[in-house]
């Protein structure tokens, strides 16, 4: 039982990381996706959302493959001198935001141009700058694409399995996270234990998506059409 | 020309019959990851001089078992251990008589890096970041590495340096990437016809670890496939063998074998 509670553990820091960082790195991505009219555009949107059709096990082997010591991100991180990703806490927080970053991205991207152009045009008339139109309107007007990126980016973080289990190396408190875990299990005839965990997984997925559709109900009844 | 079209017609009802008439049949058969390359090569032959038609399916055993105990459509199972067939036999789902250990594996220590010299001193010396290997609660081949550093009395010593992957080719793969130096696979991973396949590489010796004996049964489906029993028997002939045996696989344990060439050793 500590074993699963370790996983449990290490499963909520690893979400709970991962949606922090995505949340910095996704909000400008979005932002920029939101308002931009390049022409590549569509590439860069295109590559934000790789993750939702490629099978994560090649995502993971790619990352193992770059992230080792013989590709471009471990031969930078060899030079910063803090080693090779795989295997460790911190190389699982850089592939899950990989892994996760269109469950952040797109539903900012959706809060953000929701919004359209009117209220930053009477932004500027009353002479707010860009970064004060971004803080004080934007922020504010995007708040339930704040909240739904943040769960869904959990969420999937928490579910994550063939990412990890290519670049993890199921170690104990380290990179065996409860999908890791649950595998284990089944693999090893554990049925009892698997069914424990999983049913606790079942769960949490439920109540988590049950909570973010019940408070999507009541933001959108609340702020109501064009509110 | 009217005995020739006669002899024509009687070599193409030959053709278009002959199947039919040896019985053709298709066996779909779960096989161990670990010995899918092998059993491929074993198919093509056994294809070729049966007509009979097999179909592969790879996966861990203890996937392949639950599929098995709920339903999955095989009729022979080649397992990697002697555990899974016995516990389908008990459920009733395999046929207790048709139980045979089709092969015996070999544990290699192996390094990507070529020309390097690799022995126990290399466990010992401690001189490498990362030690690969299969998980040793779901893979035979794992547990194998386990017994191996554990005989060595390293077991505190490499406990930090151990990266365990799901499966044999996952220690591989930890491997093969670089990013672990070393890593326990099997001898049959990094074994072609004409050798040793890159890197550098320990045979460890039998006495470090039990015998990885890998159990073949024929499940309840295919007791009437007489595709899947004559693959099965094909499997246990000399032509199999041979192959097996290029793959780094034997018919017999170790200590079976030396016991009876009268103890040769090989220093």
């Amino acid at each position: 039982m500590d074993e699963n509670l370790a996983a449990i553990w290490l499963t909520l820091r690893l979400a709970a990381t991962v949606t922090l960082v995505l949340l910095l790195i996704g909000t400008p991505i979005a932002w920029w996706l939101a308002r931009t009219r390049v022409w590549f555009k569509g590439a860069i949107a295109a590559i934000v959302a790789l993750p939702l059709v490629l099978p994560p096990t090649v995502l993971g082997f790619y990352l193992l493959l770059t992230m080792g010591p013989n590709g471009p991100i471990g031969a930078m991180t060899q030079a910063l001198g803090i080693g090779t990703l795989p295997f460790t806490f911190w190389g699982l927080v850089v592939a899950s935001c990989f892994y996760s970053l269109p469950f952040v991205v797109q539903p900012l991207q959706n809060a953000f141009e929701a919004i359209g152009d009117r209220p930053f045009e009477v932004a500027a008339t009353l002479r707010a700058g860009p970064w004060d139109r971004f803080f004080t309107v934007a922020l504010p007007l995007a708040r339930p694409g704040f909240i739904t990126a943040a769960i869904l980016g959990f969420a999937h973080t928490v579910g994550e399995f063939g990412v990890v289990l290519m670049i993890g190396g199921n170690i104990p408190g380290v990179t065996r996270v409860v999908s890791v875990q649950l595998y284990d299990y089944v693999e090893a005839l554990d049925y009892t234990q698997a069914h424990w965990l999983s049913g606790g997984l079942l769960f949490f997925s439920f109540v988590v998506l049950f909570s973010l559709y019940t408070f999507n109900r009541r933001a959108s009844t609340s702020f109501g059409p064009g509110g | 020309m009217r005995r020739f079209s006669l002899q024509f017609m009687q070599a193409f009802l030959l053709l278009v019959l002959a199947p039919v008439s040896c019985l053709a049949e298709q066996a779909l058969v779960a096989v161990a990851s670990n010995f899918y390359a092998p059993a491929r090569a074993i198919v093509s032959v056994f294809e070729r001089e049966t007509g009979h038609s097999v179909r592969l399916s790879q996966g861990s055993s203890g996937k392949l078992y639950a599929q098995i105990l709920n339903g999955a459509p095989f009729d022979l199972f080649l397992s990697a251990d002697t555990e899974k067939p016995a516990l389908l036999i008990e459920a009733g789902l395999a046929d207790e008589v048709s139980k045979r250990t089709y092969a015996y594996g070999a544990l290699a220590l192996w390094a990507s890096k070529e020309g390097v010299l690799i022995n126990a001193e290399t466990l010992r010396t401690g001189n490498f970041s990362r030690l690969a290997q299969a998980n040793p609660r779901l893979a035979p081949y794992g547990l194998a590495a386990q017994q191996v550093i554990d005989r060595l009395a390293l077991t505190d010593a490499l406990a930090a340096k151990q990266v365990t992957g799901e499966s044999i080719s996952q220690a591989y793969q930890f491997v093969t990437t670089g990013n672990a130096e070393l890593g326990f696979v099997a001898l049959s991973q990094v074994m072609t016809d004409d050798g040793l396949s890159r890197g550098s590489l320990w045979r460890v010796p039998q006495d470090l670890y039990d015998p990885i004996a890998q159990d073949a049964v024929l499940l309840n489906r295919g007791l009437n496939n007489i595709a899947a029993q004559e693959f099965m028997r094909f499997l246990m002939g000399a032509e199999a063998s041979v192959i097996l045996t290029n793959y780094g696989y034997s018919l017999e344990s170790d200590s079976v074998a030396a016991a009876r060439s009268g103890e040769k050793k090989d220093g």
